[in-house]
């Protein structure tokens, strides 16, 4: 089973990426479960979110909160002020965070990180920062769990036709943009 | 059998089981504390998907209400709610279980202000324990889809004639997205019977007009609510046979009044209710594996309460654990009660001991329940009385 975190704000999309996340690895033919949790009164902009997700060959049946990811993604650092978004991450776990900034701190060496400038793209792809997308192509690129076609097949069943180019250009740029 | 398997959210299923269902009426009030599942009914109704009457109203005292006339008047009924809406419709529901009306309403899990809070458990439907209703729990989506549609078969049974609430776990279940497998609306419409054949209708145009609401004194009124209890006896098999026709037709089963998993050989068995025993299957697997005799009990029947066959799943463990996601205030784990008075006259009854977890959505994940096995373990008939209830990861800090 491989687990996801998410770690965004109110607002921008953290839930619909762990939604897509799942729905990428179901059309791979793997199973999956994506929950949020919103804590301090719910859905209100702005407030600390996190979005799970699992992905197994087998039935997800496990519901507990994700302790120990394999995967963080980081949607705003202005977050880790008040969320230890490094909680329990499995040693040599991976992160992928949303900066304009080269160098980012990691408190810890095992950890592969992943910066990618996703608002600025999402804005670019957009007109809008949300970057949930650029985040799900940069997830695909980063971690091979799900692949590029899935991506867009996810993407295209999930919007509404005029936000479907969009939130592809934005998922695309991403994944191009990322370097390994 | 035509079926669909999507990445679904809760909400969503429960929606489409509604709809499939053709429900004639559904009546909710869409703020806080809802869910999304009569907003997607409303899409449908809007679509023009859903051929029954939405009605959206000023409160959920008024959405009981609406439903309690419709289905006094033949109509196939829903509603939901949660935590304090189901409160505010206390007293209609009373009404609509005493009126033996059958509709089908979710209950979806959330605790009860104060202080303020969106997060899960079971302190809402449990207070609604004593108004009548059938009550089902269920762990999973696919669980609650399926049931939903149960739950019209179950209620309109005409050796039954209840209503069901089906309960599921906030956030936890309404809010997360799984793969579910829907099928298609004839064979769902089917299953149910297709439309209600009601038993009696409030008609003014029929030949023998009926009333509801009346008076009655002491020479009749316990007489009606011995009939409910006799109505929850007969739901017992109706319930059972509803699940086995059901795993017939569309090969789904998540258990009749109960599910009980691993608990032949064992010696500690955990009781739970609604998405926690998912958590608790994969911790009595690990714990298996270590080769530590432990089970899980499911109730999916809250109401008619199981004893019966708590007391036979039960029957071989020498202790019984009960997780409480709800307080009777000034008595303790209601759960944990019920399960200790099914027992307390059993041959060679099992200890229980009642852990009260996950109150206001508090974390019961795998470690949390190992932690409740090793507990579990330790305690003996000569032991308990001495033992008190475990509060589970109480945060000491704030209380002393």
């Amino acid at each position: 089973m491989k687990e996801i975190r998410i770690h965004g704000r109110g607002g921008q999309g953290s839930v619909v990426l762990a939604e897509m996340l799942g729905i990428a690895a179901f059309m791979e033919g793997k199973y999956c479960l994506a929950f949020p949790y919103l804590g301090g009164g719910g859905e209100r902009r702005g407030a600390p979110v996190q979005g799970f997700a699992r992905i197994d060959d087998q039935p997800v049946k496990v519901r507990e909160k994700i302790q120990n990811p394999d995967y963080v993604i980081i949607q705003d650092t202005s977050i880790m002020d008040v969320v230890d978004v490094f909680h329990g991450i499995r040693e040599n776990g991976t992160v992928i965070v949303n900066t304009s900034e080269k160098e980012f701190k990691c408190p810890r060496s095992d950890l592969k990180v992943v910066a990618v400038d996703a608002s600025r793209i999402a804005m670019e792809a957009l007109g809008r920062p949300i970057m949930n997308t650029a985040l799900l192509g940069a997830f695909a690129k980063v971690t091979g769990e799900i692949s590029i076609e899935s991506v867009e097949a996810t993407i295209r069943g999930r919007f509404e036709d005029e936000l479907i180019d969009g939130n592809l250009k934005a998922a695309l740029d991403t994944y191009n943009a990322v370097q390994l | 059998m035509g079926k669909t398997v999507k990445v679904m959210e809760g909400s969503m299923a429960v929606a489409n089981a509604i709809r499939s269902c053709k429900t004639d009426v559904i009546a909710a009030y869409p703020i806080s504390p809802q869910t999304h599942i009569v907003e997607y009914l409303s899409d449908f109704a809007a679509n023009g998907e859903l051929n029954g009457k939405y009605i959206n109203v000023d409160s959920e005292f008024s959405a009981s209400s609406f439903v309690y006339g419709a289905s006094a008047t033949g109509a196939r009924s829903y509603t939901a709610s949660s935590s304090q809406g189901l409160l505010l419709m206390t007293e209609v529901l009373y009404n609509i279980a005493g009126s033996r009306l059958p509709l089908v309403m979710t209950g979806v899990n959330r605790t009860v202000s104060p202080p303020i809070s969106i997060q899960p458990d079971h302190q809402d439907t449990m207070t609604l324990r004593d108004v009548g209703f059938i009550q089902l729990h269920v762990e999973s989506i696919q669980e609650a889809y399926d049931t939903h549609i149960q739950a019209f078969r179950i209620a309109e049974d005409h050796n039954v004639l209840l209503p069901v609430m089906v309960c599921m776990d906030g956030w936890i279940l309404t809010h997360a997205y799984e793969p579910v497998t829907i099928f298609d609306d004839a064979d769902v419409y089917k299953f149910v019977g297709g439309p209600i054949k009601p038993y009696q209708k409030m008609d003014p145009f029929d030949e023998k007009p009926v009333n509801y609401g009346c008076y009655a004194d002491e020479d009749k009124l316990m007489e009606f609510k011995y009939l409910i209890m006799e109505a929850h006896k007969n739901a017992e098999k109706v319930i059972e046979d509803v699940a086995l026709e059901y795993k017939e037709t569309f090969g789904h089963f998540a258990g009749g009044l109960i599910d009980a998993y691993r608990t032949e050989d064992a010696d500690v068995i955990l009781v739970g209710m609604g998405s926690v025993t998912g958590t608790i299957r994969c911790a009595v697997d690990e714990l298996r594996a270590e080769g530590k005799k432990v089970g899980l009990l499911k109730i999916r029947s809250f109401r008619p309460f199981p004893g019966r066959q708590i007391a036979a799943a039960c029957a071989g463990a020498r202790v019984v654990g009960v997780i409480d996601k709800a307080l009777s205030l000034g008595y303790g784990g209601v759960l944990g009660a019920e399960v200790k008075e099914a027992l307390c006259n059993q041959k060679n009854a099992p200890a229980v001991k009642d852990y009260i977890a996950g109150i206001g959505g508090k974390e019961v994940n795998r470690a949390v329940i190992k932690d409740i096995f090793a507990d579990a373990e330790k305690v003996t008939k000569e032991n308990i009385l001495d033992q008190e209830v475990m509060y589970v990861n109480l945060n000491r800090q704030f209380v002393e």
